[in-house]
């Protein structure tokens, strides 16, 4: 069967695209890596929803808020996916009679290919990779996966635990430790002291969205009253141990700091998930004010690739509300290309959609300018790659060595080339480039990236030829 | 490294294998959970052999990779719990194919 729309992820962008587009008597198959909806930000929501859950109550009442839209995704007749990985995704040739996409698919140990007349990749984000001396030391690992662990099993760090970093997700997640009786050791804020004079332009377009801002402060006021440990301005983290993390360093204006650790946890950000129309060849462009890339969009959600879609945070940063009205957005345009729409009920759609939109970003520009992408040099002896185990050192004698190429610098190193496909390294690889050869990082751009997008066995790919035969 | 809420301890489990012992897993968390919680580590890297633990805990670090039901280079934060599933860390061999 050809559907209507592929979707390929089931957070709030993907989830709200396909009920829109169900609407509409459009049919839908939604493919999604997690064994069940919510994407990362409302991981496990069904599951911790449950009436009397306490997690459920401490997660806050913006995750509650991903039980009802879970709830409509599941009624909305979409052919749902779970556990399903997508390593490729191919236009068919130009003699096929209508445009058509076919999206390789492998689950359970099974090869499939699923074919539709759009896509839509609502994949989300990744949390920025920021190198340190020691990060790939167990007991290392970001704010997001801990997070996670929380979400999906109910388990909360111990040991002495830190967190380091900056933006939104530490702070609600420390919040959320605090209130389910878990022990923070510190609290070490990478943001510039400056911050606040900063983010004064900023403040009153934020103000739209007061109710978010209060939110926010009242994470800090209760982390202060709690009497956390809170250290700001910190640099130059290390994570030391002899096989696992045992201790911390930092410093502050005032000097070097050491501390015992069981668990370091770490967050600069989110970037898009951009490897699926990386390798598709769609026109991507530089962000100055999130440091990293993004699909060109039309205003409907479209790529610069006729019928591939991208919604939710893989189109930009903006947080879950925003991901919704991106979903809807994106069904309004796929709705449109497909001709169930016409012109002027779109444009009304759009319209609505737009204004959504908008206000539920409201914040970001402020959150942007507070929480920048860290600068600090990243010294020689620092793992850069982690799958090749690559330092800063090697990369940076190899980007010394030609042209400002990252594709040149790949192959001599290799850094790029394990498992994760540069998601680990792509930025920092760049990043060491454009220092290299004193040029914009937005002019470097990012190594190729070929199929498959994830890695694929042989058993898996002959159970391929079965499927097809 | 991390301990169950009140809410896991107390809510449905199943029985998985890591390296030949039976552990009690929560519903709902993956093999890198179970191998975090019960090893600390996931896997030693081909190059140096250093020992390394799940980082990203939703499939974009390869970090976890880790031999589930007996097949290796397996993305083990990707794999939620099943009674009965065998899980080993994966030591030093280069195993990812196909690319
Ligand atoms: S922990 Fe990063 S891919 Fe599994």
């Amino acid at each position: 069967m050809i559907f209507d729309t592929a979707i390929i992820g089931a957070g709030p962008a993907g989830m709200q695209a396909a009920c829109d587009l169900r609407a509409r008597e459009l049919s839908v198959i939604v493919l999604d890596e997690q064994p069940a909806p919510g994407g990362q930000i409302w991981r496990g929501v069904e599951r911790n929803c449950q009436p009397g859950s306490e997690l459920a109550q401490r997660l806050g009442a913006e995750y509650r808020q991903g039980a009802g839209v879970a709830r409509s995704f599941r009624a909305c007749g979409a052919d749902y996916r779970p556990l399903s990985r997508v390593w490729q995704i191919e236009e068919t040739g130009p003699d096929a009679t209508e445009q058509c996409w076919q999206v390789f698919v492998i689950r359970e140990g099974q090869a499939e290919v699923v074919e539709a007349r759009r896509v839509l990749l609502a994949i989300g984000a990744q949390e920025r990779p920021v190198p340190f001396p020691g990060w790939t030391h167990p007991g290392v690992m970001t704010v997001g996966a801990a997070q996670i662990m929380l979400k999906s099993g109910g388990l909360l760090p111990e040991g002495p635990v830190w967190i380091c970093g900056a933006g939104p997700l530490p702070l609600l997640y420390a919040h959320q430790l605090r209130k389910l009786g878990g022990q923070i050791a510190g609290f070490l804020d990478t943001a510039p002291r400056d911050t606040v004079r900063r983010g004064l332009p900023h403040l009153s377009g934020a103000l739209r969205d007061w109710k978010s801002l209060a939110k926010g402060l009242a994470w800090q006021a209760g982390l202060r009253a709690a009497g956390l440990r809170r250290e700001t301005g910190v640099r130059q983290l290390r994570a030391e141990g002899k096989d696992r993390l045992e201790r911390i360093r930092w410093e502050t204006p005032e000097g070097e700091k050491t501390a015992p650790a069981g668990v370091l946890l770490i967050h600069e950000g989110l970037v898009p998930s951009v490897h699926p129309t990386l390798s598709l060849q769609c026109e991507h462009t530089w962000s100055d004010a999130q440091q990293s890339l993004r699909p060109v969009l039309d205003a409907w959600g479209e790529t610069t690739r006729r019928g591939l879609f991208v919604a939710g945070d893989a189109a930009g940063i903006d947080g879950a509300r925003a991901a919704l009205a991106k979903g809807t957005l994106a069904a309004v345009g796929i709705a449109r290309s497909l001709d169930v729409l016409s012109e002027a009920k779109a444009k009304q759609a759009r319209a609505a959609g737009d204004r959504a939109l908008s206000k539920a970003r409201a914040t970001r520009p402020l959150l942007d300018t507070l929480y920048p992408a860290p600068e600090g040099k990243i010294s020689d002896d620092v793992i850069v790659c982690r799958c090749e185990e690559l330092t800063a050192g090697q990369i940076r004698a190899a980007a010394g060595r030609g042209s400002a190429d990252p594709n040149r610098v790949k192959s001599e190193t290799r850094a790029g080339m394990g498992p994760c496909q540069g998601r680990q390294c792509g930025y920092t690889v760049a990043r060491l480039i454009a220092e290299a050869h004193d040029m914009p990082r937005a002019e470097v751009g990012f190594h190729n990236i070929r199929p498959p997008l994830k890695p694929v066995s042989v058993g898996e790919l002959a159970s391929l030829g079965k499927a097809k035969a | 490294m991390f301990r169950p809420l009140p809410d896991s301890s107390e809510g449905p489990t199943v029985t998985v294998f890591v390296e030949g012992q039976p552990v009690e897993a929560y519903v709902g968390e993956t093999a890198a959970s179970v191998l975090l919680r019960h090893l600390g580590t996931a896997r030693t890297t081909s190059i140096s052999e250093s020992p390394r633990a799940p980082f990203c805990m939703m499939g974009c670090c390869f970090d976890c990779l880790a031999e589930i039901d007996g097949k290796g280079s397996t993305q083990s934060c990707l794999e939620p719990v099943r009674d009965g599933m065998t899980i080993a860390r994966q030591m030093s061999a280069r195993k990812v194919v196909a690319r």
